[in-house]
């Protein structure tokens, strides 16, 4: 009953009603919607269409937005109060040379840095590993210990900027370089602001950067939730994200499901770590794919939410509002890209941004069109940036919040989303004994994650090579492609400097207290009560390499192969 | 018909990149196809593929490559397996850049799939590359 939305919002799939006993929290109050929307600050723009018809900045009932279970967004204002972040994601070449961007991009005006690692920094190990040859600063920075991490962030003022680290297997190494800096600058722990990906699970499930096997990696994650909880309460130690599990293949409902089961799987290890749920899950945060079936992505996006602020009310018993609020990013689809007439791309990336925006993402990644072939050029990362700039400035979908919510597709296809992801919920806590933890575990372990994303990928791939599904470019309207390309290309001198620069920084330090260091960090790893994370700091602080103490806890936790599921 | 035995394929992702997305459907399409795939997985160093097809007396090698380190990867498994003694085709499928082409073809690379090539062209790559290097032989 979409005119009715309240009742939809208070019934289980089940058909129990919820118990919704904290009135403050409960998403039908207009009158505490009102009173939300007339404290906040807006932004001082005209809130009227281009011909110049005022609108109102809501319409429909309840669930209100910025209340419980938070369907239409987190704020009483939308967009209204603030657009949403765009954040683009890049970076290749040195330390330095991502340095003098960073602080090219603080002088115009950004507040956050975000930071991209190449392939052997993502996969924990140094430049001059067998695999590293040709990927050295390819798709980042190339950060082998922290003499790196210094020139990366010279001459920044940490206690003032926040910074974003796309980074999961060796996180916990990264952010202990990221503190050792700030001391080094004088910052205290507890001044410093950020992210670090940190997702582990949706490793093994879809991207596949992972270390060391599931449980040894949920040990050290557990460590940073702690670590963090107590002394750094800026930053934010995890970024859950379905973003790779859609591009590896998935549908909007697997993405929706595995992401936020993988949440559940965070909360519940860290409660069982003896954390405060209240105390780690306001710094939570999520990143989702918008894909280009439009309804769909916004239906999911509305979904997240609403199954979020559920859960962690009814099932996990979190008491702070903050903690029931799902803050995401959002990002359009690399895997829709087509590398048949690129420019074509942008039309694709367009209609994805402004699901994003339509679903209310707090912040927003627009592709660049030549991205199916290479590292975007800066032209084409300029008109990506340039398209949500269209969608926030000249569209006017930013001068309602949730503008569709109360839309019967809409509002079903949100129910739908939320259905399938209980499905799969409901899977994952029968493989897990009633444990969203132990079900992914248990899913890692006997491939029911990624076969789901393998069957989809293959069924989408069909489809199209059937020709049921058309594809602009590809399988129809193929005339017109040039066949011109203008890829951004990597030269090998970044290489070479970066394995000089490794190899001067070991002959520099102090390696007996290297050894010593990595000595205690395997004994610590051997002894699941110890927090891993001061003596990651110490042993950063020697010197000694990422791939270094990769090694050393190798040996304690083993590596993870894959098991092959066709 | 010569065409009925069994094509065997040894298909492997070499070195960090993680993408299999690619190469899980080429392992259906193929199979579909009617031939025998031995699908490797990730992280696969060139001896192990070497071994592979030794074991396996595979007739094909197929590799999927999305991180730009085709003209590293590449032209080194064809020489891995040169060295060994064994002539099988390698197929790249993946992201390679046009300009790269004809450089990795020279190298011994037998074919290169794109993006947006058909099911019917990946596995009728396979047949030929496997026929054109046997009529070398």
């Amino acid at each position: 009953m979409p005119e009715q939305p309240a009742d939809l919002e208070n019934t289980d799939l089940d058909g129990t009603a919820h118990d919704n006993t904290d009135p403050s929290v409960d998403g039908d109050d207009r009158a505490a919607w009102q009173a939300a929307y007339d404290a906040t600050r807006l932004r001082d723009v005209p809130f009227e269409t281009m011909s110049g018809v005022p609108v109102d900045p809501l319409y429909g009932g309840a669930p209100y937005p910025g209340q419980y279970p938070y369907t239409r967004g987190l704020h009483a204002a939308g967009y209204r109060s603030r657009l949403w972040t765009m954040r683009m994601f890049a970076g290749f070449g040195t330390a330095e040379d991502t340095n003098a961007r960073f602080k090219e991009l603080l002088r115009a005006g950004g507040g956050g840095l975000s930071t991209a690692f190449d392939m052997p920094t993502l996969m924990g190990r140094d430049s001059d590993y067998e695999w590293s040859l040709g990927e050295v600063g390819h798709c980042g920075v190339a950060v082998d210990t922290l003499a790196d991490m210094e020139d990366l962030f010279a001459d920044i003022d940490l206690s003032t900027v926040s910074t974003s680290m796309t980074i999961n297997g060796p996180a916990a190494m990264i952010m202990a370089m990221y503190v050792a800096v700030g001391e080094k600058k004088g910052i205290k722990r507890s001044q410093l602001g950020g992210t670090i990906q940190n997702d582990i699970l949706k490793e093994y499930q879809a991207q596949k950067e992972y270390i060391f096997p599931p449980r040894p990696s949920m040990r050290i994650i557990t460590d940073m939730m702690k670590f963090t909880s107590a002394e750094m309460p800026k930053w934010h130690p995890i970024s859950i994200s379905g973003y790779h599990i859609r591009e590896a293949g998935s549908n909007a409902a697997q993405e929706l499901a595995f992401t936020l089961a993988n949440g559940f799987a965070y909360v519940e290890a860290a409660m069982a770590a003896g954390l405060d749920i209240d105390d780690f899950a306001p710094r939570l945060s999520f990143f989702f794919n918008s894909h280009s079936d439009f309804f769909e992505e916004i239906g999911k996006f509305r979904a997240a939410r609403r199954i979020w602020a559920r859960w962690m009310k009814e099932r996990y018993g979190a008491k702070n509002e903050k903690s029931l609020m799902m803050k995401f990013h959002t990002q359009t689809a690399g895997v829709s890209l087509t590398a048949q007439q690129a420019e074509i791309n942008i039309g694709r990336v367009a209609i994805q941004a402004l699901a994003g925006a339509l679903g209310g993402t707090q912040s927003l990644h627009t592709d660049a069109y030549d991205e199916a072939m290479a590292l975007p050029t800066e032209d084409a990362a300029r008109i990506a940036l340039r398209t949500q700039q269209i969608v926030a400035h000249e569209t006017g979908v930013t001068n309602v919040v949730d503008p569709l919510g109360g839309a019967p597709y809409v509002e079903w296809m949100t129910d739908e989303m939320e259905r399938r992801a209980e499905e799969i919920f409901a899977h994952l806590l029968d493989i897990g004994n009633d444990s969203i933890l132990e079900g992914a575990y248990a899913g890692i372990d006997d491939g029911y994650f990624v076969g789901e994303i393998a069957d989809a990928a293959y069924r989408f791939e069909r489809e199209v090579n059937e020709g049921q599904r058309i594809i602009v470019g590809v399988n129809e309207f193929t005339e017109g492609d040039d066949g011109e390309r203008n890829l951004l290309r990597i030269g090998a001198e970044v290489e070479e400097y970066q394995l000089k620069r490794l190899q001067d920084v070991k002959q520099r330090r102090d390696s007996d207290a290297v050894d010593r260091v990595l000595a205690k960090l395997k004994t610590e790893a051997a002894d699941s009560e110890i927090n891993l994370m001061p003596t990651m700091i110490e042993a950063v602080k020697t010197f000694a390499t990422e791939g270094e103490i990769v090694a050393s806890l190798e040996e304690v936790f083993g590596t993870y192969v894959e098991k092959v599921f066709l | 018909m010569a065409q009925e035995q069994q094509l065997r394929v040894v298909l492997a992702k070499l070195g960090f990149d993680g993408h299999d997305r690619g190469i899980k459907i080429v392992a259906r399409i193929l199979r579909d196809a009617g031939m025998e795939v031995i699908y490797l997985g990730l992280r696969q160093s060139y001896k192990n593929v070497v071994n592979a097809v030794e074991q396996e007396d595979a007739d094909a090698v197929g590799l999927s490559m999305h991180n730009a380190s085709h003209m590293t990867l590449g032209p080194k498994m064809v020489d891995a397996l040169a060295e060994a003694g064994l002539e099988v085709p390698v197929i790249v499928g993946g992201i390679v850049p046009e300009e790269d082409v004809q450089p990795l073809m020279d190298k011994g690379v037998a074919v290169i799939l794109g993006p947006g090539a058909s099911a019917e062209e990946v596995a009728q790559a396979v047949r030929d590359s496997v026929a054109a290097m046997h009529a070398t032989q």
